[in-house]
């Protein structure tokens, strides 16, 4: 039809114009899907960091804290476990199996944790994936060393190397345990979790490397040589936490609550996906502003494509009085109006998608690489095409204002062009 | 409802195209410019020239002529039919179809192909296209009346409207005035932006296309000079009383 071929050549006269709107409009869609799809995947990601851990035990403190250090190595623990009471819980009937944890201490900024060897074979995440080695095997020896995928590469560490670790987290530690050296005995493949920035020894290890010391210092006259320390029970007095699974989920509660309720010590039983869903409750603030912002962005961007439209619209006025003299209604002339604005703002929000997925698969690897967020690429949700339609629909009402403005004009300006 | 098609030129016998009485009008929204035609009648065949100078109210005149806006009172009889009485939307729909319009200028929609520009008018009216297809395609009814104004073949099929000259542009907007024959043709000004050699050539192909269609033509100028052309040349103040009121805003 002619006036639909004309309707289109006179956007197409304004390329520029038009392209810059649908390119205003799409890095806005691009921005407001981008941002719920980051925030889904962060949350799918930290999802994903723990799987088949039914629950962590560690000294009474709040569920968030106990979460964050025990897993994520965020914050610090306020108090330990002894080995006592660890051993007294290992036995409770309901325990498939029980994986210590000891951190306090660190290399380069790499936490430490002192483990046992079941944790290898233990610690899941992505729901079924289990830690395997890239190079070398668990560690057997007492100063062995199992190194995360992030610490091999960022510190450049192959296996036989020998590592210092200091007393404490801060990164420059001038407290190191210089005399108890260790030696990298394997380096753990990549897992887009703390794991990749984690130095892990055993439990024994940690005892060994403390023997000498009380209240975080060395203690004064007393040096026990690497080679001494081997002799002596290095049988741990305390660890920071335990990781717990469950022969059957049933006895979750049960078993939490005994160890909420143990007597001899304050203890802390938590379940990992239910404190994540409380820290999603801390942060959703956060991402309700950050979606308001992004949605400001869209506005933005219609209000530039309302202006687009609305400058042109004196220039085009003799287009729509010659429109008028061949029998064209008002009406038409809303409506040319109104599907201009619906093109700009389809062809902005697809443009938008397109730019939001090569963005994410180009992206993709170097977010994981260097967040440790392993950002889904999944097709769009409903939610997120509701919100596509809003967008368009939004469009075609802000489109509404110049085309009504035409149509008066085309009404007052009758046979001629008034300036 | 049609008037009956009189090929020859007869103005006395010929029945009155356009009866105008009792009309009052007046700009709503802006200045309270008033216009009044106590009675205006054009026969079918006439070639009128309305003379006035710029703001005198001719372009609210053709307005009302071509139904584009209504008169607050009085009938506007357009082929036995009172566009003052019709709905906007069948007031659109009949100067679609009876009507042949040029601009000033600025006539075409620049971007648009010659071609497209010409057919236009097509999209509109049934009535029209149903005559300009009469003898074969739209497109060869354009580019008929085309030629016979004088644009060149190879301008016709691609060259998009905005790479003609001013002259040519007038000229394209004939035929689209033309095509399908509308028994009324308004020209305002058509010649205005021309110069004198070549509105004299604009008029020649005007007046032999529109006295082959049979049309009847209301052009309004501030060139007296043109008068000895047309049938009938009236000064506006003749038809129409216009006012501007005072007290303005």
């Amino acid at each position: 039809m002619i006036i639909l071929r004309l309707a289109w050549q006179s956007l197409a006269n304004r390329w520029l114009t038009a392209t810059l709107t649908i390119l205003a409009i799409a890095v806005s869609v691009m921005l407001l899907i981008g941002v719920e799809k980051v925030r889904t995947g962060a949350r799918q990601s930290f999802a994903d960091t723990i799987s088949g851990t039914d629950l962590i035990v560690g000294a009474r403190s709040g569920a968030l804290n106990l979460l964050l250090y025990s897993v994520f190595r965020i914050g610090n623990a306020t108090n330990n476990i002894t080995w006592k009471t660890y051993q007294e819980i290992s036995k409770a009937p309901d325990i498939d199996w029980i994986v210590p944890i000891s951190l306090g201490d660190s290399h380069h900024g790499f936490r430490v944790m002192g483990t046992t060897t079941d944790y290898f074979k233990r610690y899941h995440y992505r729901r079924t994936h289990t830690l395997e080695f890239a190079e070398g095997k668990p560690f057997s020896d007492l100063f062995d060393a199992v190194i995360g995928a992030d610490v091999a590469a960022q510190l450049g560490y192959k296996i036989g190397d020998r590592i210092i670790v200091a007393h404490g987290l801060g990164s420059t530690g001038f407290l190191e345990h210089d005399d108890k050296p260790f030696r990298v005995s394997g380096i753990l493949a990549k897992t887009g979790t703390p794991v990749d920035r984690t130095v892990h020894v055993s439990l024994e290890a940690i005892e060994a490397i403390h023997v000498d010391w009380q209240s975080g210092a060395r203690i004064p006259g007393q040096s026990v040589s690497a080679d001494e320390v081997r002799k002596m029970d290095l049988t741990p007095t305390a660890i920071t936490a335990a990781l717990i699974g469950l022969k059957s989920k049933l006895a979750i509660f049960r078993l939490q609550r005994a160890i909420n309720e143990y007597r001899v010590e304050p203890l802390s039983a938590i379940l990992p996906g239910a404190t994540l869903q409380e820290l999603w409750g801390l942060v959703g603030t956060a991402e309700t502003a950050l979606a308001a912002v992004s949605a400001m962005v869209v506005v933005t961007a219609l209000l530039g494509m309302v202006t687009m439209i609305l400058t042109t619209l004196n220039e085009r006025r003799r287009e729509m009085a010659i429109l008028r003299s061949v029998g064209a209604r008002p009406a038409t002339i809303l409506s040319l109006l109104v599907a201009e604005a619906a093109l700009l703002i389809v062809l902005g929000a697809l443009t938008g998608i397109v730019l939001l997925y090569a963005t994410l698969i180009g992206l993709q690897p170097y977010i994981d690489r260097v967040y440790g967020l392993y950002i889904a690429i999944e097709p769009l949700k409903s939610s997120e095409l509701i919100s596509l339609g809003a967008i368009v629909l939004a469009g075609v009402l802000a489109g509404l204002l110049p085309a009504l403005h035409a149509y008066r004009l085309s009404l007052a300006d009758g046979m001629t062009v008034r300036n | 409802m049609a008037a009956p098609q009189i090929k020859a030129v007869a103005p006395i016998a010929a029945p009155d195209i356009v009866a105008m009485s009792g009309v009052r009008f007046a700009w709503s929204s802006r200045d309270s410019f008033r216009l009044a035609i106590d009675d205006f009648t054009l026969q079918e065949g006439e070639r009128l020239l309305l003379i006035g100078p710029s703001g005198s109210g001719k372009s609210t005149f053709l307005s009302l002529l071509t139904g584009i806006v209504t008169p607050q009172a009085g009938c506007i009889n357009i082929l036995d039919t009172d566009i003052a009485k019709l709905s906007g939307a069948a007031r659109d729909r009949f100067r679609g179809e009876h009507f042949g319009i040029i601009f000033q200028m600025f006539n075409l929609l620049p971007y648009g192909s010659v071609i497209d520009n010409v057919l236009l008018p097509l999209s509109f009216s049934s009535e029209r296209r149903k005559r300009a297809t009469a003898k074969g395609s739209a497109e060869a009814e354009a580019a008929r009346l085309l030629t016979e104004l004088g644009i060149e073949v190879s301008l016709i099929a691609g060259a998009s409207a905005a790479s003609l000259s001013v002259g040519q542009q007038q000229r394209v907007a004939a035929a689209r005035a033309l095509i399908g024959a509308p028994p009324i043709i308004i020209a305002d000004e058509p010649t205005s932006s021309l110069d004198r050699n070549r509105q004299q050539a604009f008029l020649d192909l005007l007046f032999a296309v529109v006295a082959e269609a049979g049309a009847t033509l209301v052009m309004v100028s501030h060139d007296e000079s043109l008068a000895p052309r047309f049938s009938r040349v009236a000064p506006l103040t003749d038809i129409a009383r216009t006012e501007r009121g005072g007290g303005q805003s």
